[in-house]
């Protein structure tokens, strides 16, 4: 019991990194970004493999570096090609998967046997005993919420969230929404790498598939969070919304995982219809008041 | 000083639905000058206004400020100095940050070396609080306020405000008090005049309120079909009456102007 917890709030806060990602593209920036998926086995196959070299903190700072870089490909696809934003993140995303084989050696899967990882490192100083790889993954993302959320005051951070909430206005303000666009996916993915980097050499191993429908995961969360602490109200609880949805997706995955109500191949299933059941929750709630509304007045009046 | 040269735009060339928006024209606009345009719908007076903020380039001929062609400089970059409002207040702010976001949003145009990783300064602050103060609508004590919540009028107050926080060379306000109730019409009507009086903005104004074409300013421009037909300025545009400015109309602009959103009221 103990482990699925700690396993659950570890692969929590590793996985909020992609949630927390999600949140600068799609809430701040409002842009579909579906390069997530291969960007996630991109820093996975970067930093599993650096490792497997001999370095895994350099790893996790190469995995940063080539997320970034994925990001960059997707900006300037949709800013400077005029390719629209939806396609521009399947372009690179399709790209992304040979790029990770080549990342991986051109094998489909990296195991780790023996070579040191940052949680044998970490475990090694004696610091939390069991607890260590919580400790470890916890300590980076509430480094990366409070990067995210110092970022987003800044002038440069403004200019992003400003490029999301009225482009016409940004424009207006000497300021070139094409470049606050770039600079936000940049961000964003690298964020999303260094979530696929800590999951690697927490698993011990990069696997080729290991990113399908991670997008869609990151947004079930992201939603899951900010239904249940309110995240909409302030940017610092829409932050902190990532690592709660996670958390709690976690806890529901262990729960599946150990009773089998829904059988393990259903989860996705269940993920995506939380995911359009979220999304949707808002629309139907207003139609359904105003057809009850309707129903009622109309009565009424005969 | 701004001189456009001989511009033109086509909307949609060569299909059915061609429209030339700008027609080969050209107008040179003093410094401090705040001229008052006219014309019905599909003159072109918001083509005009596009053209000269850069949202998208004119098919031939070339603007000019202060001895610089602009013509190819992109509308981010323009932005710098030529400021710009539009009939939507929704348009000029960003509805989820707060006041004291959009504010600092707008003075960035003001220093072009500062850090994209400072935070706004508790200097910047008092001069965005002493700025609002100004607006006379309690919106200094609700800095921390998201734009979104505030009514139509103070919006476009706030907006006016940003336009002008670092001042432009030029302001371009698109009808920008025609989607607001009377009263708010003409507080923002008096505020643009103060702040436009007290930096000599040169100002370019789109209005379909006939007494306000007349009574403010000092330039009168009419246009129809995407060029300039009358121009007033001087001793010709004193005393000019609402009814000299109809007749103008129907003599230059024929039936065309013969639309109900002009107001003749007084």
């Amino acid at each position: 019991m103990l482990h699925i917890v700690q396993t659950a709030l570890s692969l929590g806060c590793i996985y909020s990194l992609v949630a927390l990602a999600l949140f600068l593209s799609y809430r701040v920036l409002d842009i579909a970004d579906l390069t997530t998926d291969g960007c996630f086995v991109l820093g996975m196959a970067v930093s599993v493999s650096s490792a497997a070299a001999g370095h895994p903190i350099m790893g996790l700072f190469l995995a940063i570096l080539a997320g970034g870089c994925a990001g960059i490909v997707t900006a300037l696809l949709q800013t400077r090609l005029g390719v629209p934003s939806i396609i521009a993140g399947i372009i690179t995303n399709t790209g992304l998967y040979t790029i990770n084989l080549m990342a991986m050696g051109w094998s489909s899967n990296v195991s780790l046997i023996k070579q040191e990882t940052i949680f044998t490192m970490f475990r090694n100083t004696g610091i939390g005993g069991s607890w260590y790889a919580i400790i470890l993954a916890a300590a980076i993302s509430f480094f990366c919420m409070f990067i995210m959320r110092e970022f987003l005051k800044t002038r440069l951070g403004l200019s992003i969230r400003a490029t999301g909430d009225n482009r016409d206005m940004v424009s207006a303000s000497s300021i070139n929404p094409k470049f606050m666009i770039t600079v936000g996916l940049f961000m964003s993915n690298c964020f999303t790498g260094l979530s696929g980097a800590i999951a690697g050499q927490l698993q011990k191993s990069a696997d080729i598939n290991a990113g399908t429908g991670i997008v869609v995961i990151g947004l079930a969360t992201l939603i899951i969070g900010e239904t249940v602490i309110n995240g909409r109200k302030s940017i610092s609880r829409n932050i902190l919304a990532c690592l709660v949805g996670n958390i709690i997706y976690r806890f529901i995955y262990a729960i599946v995982l150990q009773t089998r109500i829904i059988p393990i191949e259903g989860l996705k299933l269940m993920t995506a219809i939380i995911v359009a059941a979220a999304i949707a929750a808002p629309y139907v709630r207003t139609s359904l008041e105003i057809q009850k509304r309707a129903r009622r007045e109309l009565r009424d009046d005969a | 000083m701004l001189d456009i040269q001989n511009i033109s735009k086509i909307f949609n060339p060569g299909t059915v639905n061609e429209k030339v928006a700008l027609n080969g024209l050209s107008l040179k606009v003093e410094d401090g000058d705040f001229i008052t345009v006219v014309g019905s719908n599909g003159a072109g007076k918001s083509t005009l206004f596009n053209a000269i903020s850069g949202v998208f380039l004119a098919d031939s001929g070339k603007i000019i400020l202060d001895g610089e062609n602009i013509t190819f400089q992109p509308d981010y970059v323009r932005s710098r100095y030529i400021g710009r409002m539009f009939q939507d207040p929704l348009k000029g702010t960003a509805p989820h940050m707060t006041i004291e976001e959009n504010l600092a949003l707008a003075y960035l145009r003001a220093e072009k070396n500062s850090n994209p990783f400072s935070r706004i300064t508790r200097k910047e602050k008092e001069l965005f609080r002493e700025r609002l103060k100004m607006l006379d609508m309690g919106l200094e004590d609700r800095m921390n306020t998201p734009v979104g919540t505030l009514s139509g009028g103070q919006r476009q107050a706030l907006t006016l405000l940003m336009a002008t926080l670092v001042p432009p060379k030029i302001l371009l306000l698109d009808e920008h008090t025609a989607a607001l109730d009377p009263q708010a019409a003409e507080k923002i009507m008096n505020l643009t005049r103060e702040i436009t009086e007290k930096n000599h903005t040169t100002c370019l104004m789109v209005t379909h309120n006939l007494k306000q074409a007349v009574s403010i300013g000092n330039r009168t421009l009419m246009m129809a079909g995407g060029d300039i037909v009358v121009d007033l300025k001087g001793k010709e545009r004193d005393g000019l009456t609402i009814q000299d400015l109809m007749n103008l109309f129907k003599e230059h602009a024929g039936k065309e102007f013969d639309n109900d959103r002009i107001l003749l009221s007084e």
